[in-house]
C-alpha cells in the first residue's frame, strides 16, 4: 500500500446556538507515501479542522464527524479511542501553529520528547532521553544536552518549534501533519524552519500535509496542492497544475493577491468581499457572491468536482 | 533554585523583624497598663515605679525592644500572670496540641480539597461538578464556630457518638494515636478543615479547568499519551495555584483554630490565646502572638519554595 492518507467525504460540524454548523463539507484528499501536500485557503476555510479530524482530534471538541479517513490503510474514524491513541504520535506526527502554547509550560522539553518514546516505543526514560538528544541534533538545536533540560519558556520561538518537530518525528511516523508550522515565527526563522522541515521530509521519506496561507511556501515545498474554500476542496492537483495553471476563480484570486503584492498596478483578479458565513451559505456555488466569473447556473446549482487534466480537479461550472 | 531561596529569605527577614516589633509594641498599644494588672489596685506610686524598674519598663522603648528580643530568642518569654508558669512551658504544650489538630485538619483539607476539586474540574458542568460545587459552596459560606457548635450538637449531644470536649485521657506519656485520643480529634479536625478544604477544592477546580483549556492538552492527545499521563500533565499545571491558596488557607486555619479550639476546649495555642485575651494575661498573649505570626511567616516561605519547585516560571519572575 503506497497511500499514506486517504480522506473521502469528510464532514465536520460544530454545535452552535443555531444548531450544528457544517465547517468541513465533504473533503476528499489522497496523499501517496513520501509526498508533500500543501493545503491552502483563507482563514476559516476549515484547514485546521480537516487536519485535526484526520487523527480524530475534533470528536473530543464535541464536533460531529462523518466520512472516511484512512491513514496507512487503517480507518481512523472507525477505530476505538485506544487504537487512535496508539496511532497518534507513533504513525502520525502533528506540529501545531503556536509553539509557545502547544508545549506544556511546566515540563522540561526533553521529558516532553522522551514521554512519546516511553509511550509508543516501550523505551525507558534513559533511552527516551538519549533518543531525545539525537532528535535535538536532527532538528539542529545547538547545545542539545543543556536545552533538553530547559522549559519551553526558556527557548526562543524558533527553537520551540524545532522541539515541537522533534516531538512529532520522535517515532519516525510515515505521516506528518503540520498546521501552519511557521506562521507564528519571525520571517528569517520561518525560512530556517521551513528548510529544516523540507530536508527532514526528504531524509526520512515522510508524507506531509502542510497547512499554509503562504503560496510562496507552498511553491517551495509542495508536490501537490489543495485549495479549500468554505469547508470544501475547490481545486487540487500537482503543485505545477494548481499554482501555474489554476482552474478555479478562487485559486486565481489567491494567486492574484500574491502577485499584486509586487506589482501594485497590475490589473489582476481581485479577491473582494469577506469569507462566507458557514451557517448561512448561499445556494449554488458558495464562492458565487465574490466570484468575478459567476454566471447563471452558479447561483442555482452547486458545482461538482471535475477532472480537467490527469489529477487536476476543480469544483466550478466554468469550462463545462 | 539556591539563588531563589536566598532571595526569598532576604524578603522574609524584614517581615520577621516587623512581626516581632508589632508583637512587642502590642503591650504598649493595648489599653490598660500591664503593671496595673499585676499590682493590687491600691498600690502606691513607689510600688508602681519599683515594678516598672523590675520589668524594665522605665528604659527607652528601643532598649526594651532589644532586651525583649534577645530574651525571646532564648525562649524567655516571661511568666504567665494567671498561672505563674513560664510562658515558654505553656506555649510548648499548646503548640504541640495545636500541631496535632493542624496536621489532622491540614491533611483532611488538602487531600479532600484536591480530590474534590479534581473531580469537579474533570466532570466540568456535569452532575459530579454540580454536586461537589454545592458542597464546597456550603463549606466556604459556613462560619467555623457555627459548624463547630453544630457538630457538637449533632454528634456529641443529640447522638453521643463522639466526645464534645478536650483532647482525651490525660496521661503522663502524652498524646498517642489510639482511639481514646483520636475520637476527640475527629470533630475539631472536621470543623477546622471545612473552610480550607472548600477553598482548596474550588481553587483546584478552577485551575484544572484552566489547564484543560490550554492548547498543550491537544498536543498531549496528538502525541497519543494515555489518560494517566495526560492527567499528570494537567495536575502539574493546576498544582502551583492550588498550592499557593493551600498555604494561605493553612495560615488562615490558625485563625479558625482559635474559635474551634475554644468551642471544643482543645488546649492548643488558639485556646491559650483566647484565654489570655479574656484574662488580660499579656505575657502569654505576647508569646503566643509571636509564635503564631512567626509560624505564619515561615509557612508562607515554605509555600513559596514549594510553588517555585512546581512551576519553573515563578523562579525567574
Ligand atoms: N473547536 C471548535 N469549536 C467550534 N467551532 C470551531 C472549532 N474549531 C474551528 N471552528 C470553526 O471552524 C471553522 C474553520 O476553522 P479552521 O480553524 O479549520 O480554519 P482555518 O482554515 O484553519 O483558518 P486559519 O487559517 O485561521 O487557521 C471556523 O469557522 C471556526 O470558527
Ligand atoms: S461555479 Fe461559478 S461562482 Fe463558483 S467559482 Fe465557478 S464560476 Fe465562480
Ligand atoms: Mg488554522
Amino acid at each position: 500500500m503506497s497511500v499514506a492518507l486517504e480522506v473521502s467525504g469528510l464532514e465536520v460540524a460544530y454545535r452552535s446556538a443555531r444548531g450544528f454548523v457544517p465547517v468541513v463539507r465533504g473533503v476528499d484528499l489522497t496523499l501517496a507515501k513520501g509526498r508533500v501536500l500543501a493545503l491552502l485557503g483563507e482563514s476559516g476555510s476549515g484547514k485546521s479542522v480537516t487536519l485535526r479530524s484526520v487523527v480524530g482530534l475534533t470528536a473530543r471538541e464535541g464536533a460531529r464527524v462523518s466520512g472516511r479517513v484512512r491513514v496507512l490503510g487503517q480507518d481512523v474514524l472507525a477505530m476505538d479511542a485506544r487504537r487512535q491513541l496508539d496511532l497518534r504520535g507513533s504513525q502520525v506526527g502533528f506540529v501545531f501553529q503556536e509553539p509557545m502554547t502547544a508545549l506544556d509550560p511546566v515540563f522540561r522539553v526533553g521529558d516532553q520528547i522522551a514521554e512519546v518514546l516511553v509511550r509508543h516505543r516501550g523505551a525507558t526514560w534513559a533511552e527516551g532521553m538519549a533518543r531525545a538528544r539525537a532528535l535535538f541534533d536532527l532538528v539542529q538545536i545547538p547545545a542539545a544536552a543543556q536545552r533538553l533540560r530547559a522549559y519551553p519558556s526558556e527557548l526562543s520561538g524558533g527553537l520551540r518549534q524545532r522541539a515541537m518537530i522533534a516531538i512529532a518525528l520522535a517515532c519516525e511516523p510515515p505521516l506528518l501533519l503540520a498546521d501552519e508550522p511557521t506562521t507564528a515565527l519571525d520571517a528569517t526563522v520561518q525560512i530556517q524552519v521551513l528548510l529544516l522541515l523540507r530536508d527532514l521530509q526528504k531524509q526520512l521519506g515522510t508524507a506531509v500535509v502542510f497547512v499554509t496561507h503562504d503560496l510562496g511556501v507552498a511553491a517551495e515545498i509542495a508536490d501537490e496542492v489543495a485549495v479549500m474554500y468554505a469547508g470544501r476542496i475547490v481545486e487540487r492537483g500537482s503543485a505545477e497544475q494548481v499554482l501555474l495553471a489554476p482552474e478555479h476563480p478562487y485559486t486565481r484570486a489567491l494567486l492574484g493577491c500574491v502577485v499584486r503584492g509586487g506589482y501594485a498596478e497590475a490589473p489582476l483578479v481581485e479577491l473582494a468581499g469577506s469569507p462566507p458565513d458557514l451557517a448561512r451559505l448561499p445556494p449554488g456555488c458558495s464562492f458565487a457572491p465574490r466570484c468575478v466569473s459567476a454566471f447563471a447556473p452558479c447561483g442555482v446549482e452547486e458545482p461538482g468536482e471535475r477532472e480537467r487534466e490527469a489529477g487536476h480537479r476543480a469544483r466550478c461550472h466554468l469550462g463545462r | 533554585m539556591l539563588r531563589y531561596l536566598l532571595r526569598r529569605l532576604a524578603y522574609v527577614a524584614p517581615i520577621a523583624v516587623g512581626v516581632t516589633l508589632i508583637v512587642f509594641l502590642l503591650v504598649h498599644i493595648a489599653p490598660g497598663d500591664p503593671i496595673s494588672a499585676i499590682l493590687p489596685d491600691d498600690a502606691s506610686a513607689e510600688m508602681v515605679a519599683e515594678a516598672r524598674r523590675e520589668y524594665g519598663l522605665d528604659k527607652p522603648l528601643p532598649v526594651q525592644y532589644g532586651i525583649w528580643l534577645w530574651r525571646a530568642a532564648q525562649g524567655e518569654l516571661g511568666t504567665s500572670i494567671r498561672s505563674g508558669r513560664t510562658v515558654a512551658s505553656e506555649l510548648s504544650m499548646a503548640v504541640g496540641n495545636t500541631f496535632i489538630l493542624a496536621v489532622a485538619a491540614g491533611l483532611l483539607a488538602c487531600v479532600l480539597g484536591v480530590a474534590l476539586g479534581l473531580v469537579a474540574g474533570l466532570a466540568r458542568d456535569r452532575i459530579g461538578d454540580h454536586l461537589t460545587s454545592l458542597f464546597t459552596l456550603a463549606g466556604v459560606s459556613l462560619p467555623h464556630y457555627w459548624v463547630a457548635i453544630l457538630l457538637v450538637i449533632v454528634f456529641a449531644v443529640e447522638n453521643p457518638w463522639l466526645p464534645p470536649l478536650g483532647m482525651g485521657p490525660d496521661s503522663s506519656d502524652g498524646w498517642r494515636p489510639d482511639w481514646a485520643h483520636l475520637q476527640h480529634l475527629i470533630l475539631p479536625a472536621i470543623a477546622t478543615a471545612l473552610i480550607p478544604m472548600a477553598v482548596i477544592a474550588r481553587t483546584m477546580r478552577a485551575s484544572v479547568i484552566e489547564a484543560l483549556d490550554q492548547d498543550f492538552v491537544t498536543t498531549l492527545h496528538a502525541k497519543g499519551l494515555l489518560p494517566g499521563r495526560r492527567l499528570w500533565h494537567v495536575l502539574r499545571n493546576a498544582l502551583p495555584t492550588t498550592l499557593a491558596v493551600t498555604g494561605l488557607q493553612l495560615g488562615n486555619m490558625l485563625g479558625g483554630s482559635v474559635l474551634v479550639e475554644t468551642v471544643f476546649a482543645w488546649p492548643g495555642t488558639g485556646f491559650l490565646l483566647a484565654n489570655a485575651i479574656f484574662q488580660r494575661d499579656l505575657p502569654v498573649l505576647q508569646g503566643t502572638m509571636l509564635v503564631l505570626s512567626l509560624f505564619f511567616v515561615v509557612l508562607n516561605l515554605a509555600v513559596d519554595l514549594l510553588q517555585s519547585w512546581a512551576d519553573p516560571r515563578i523562579r525567574r519572575a
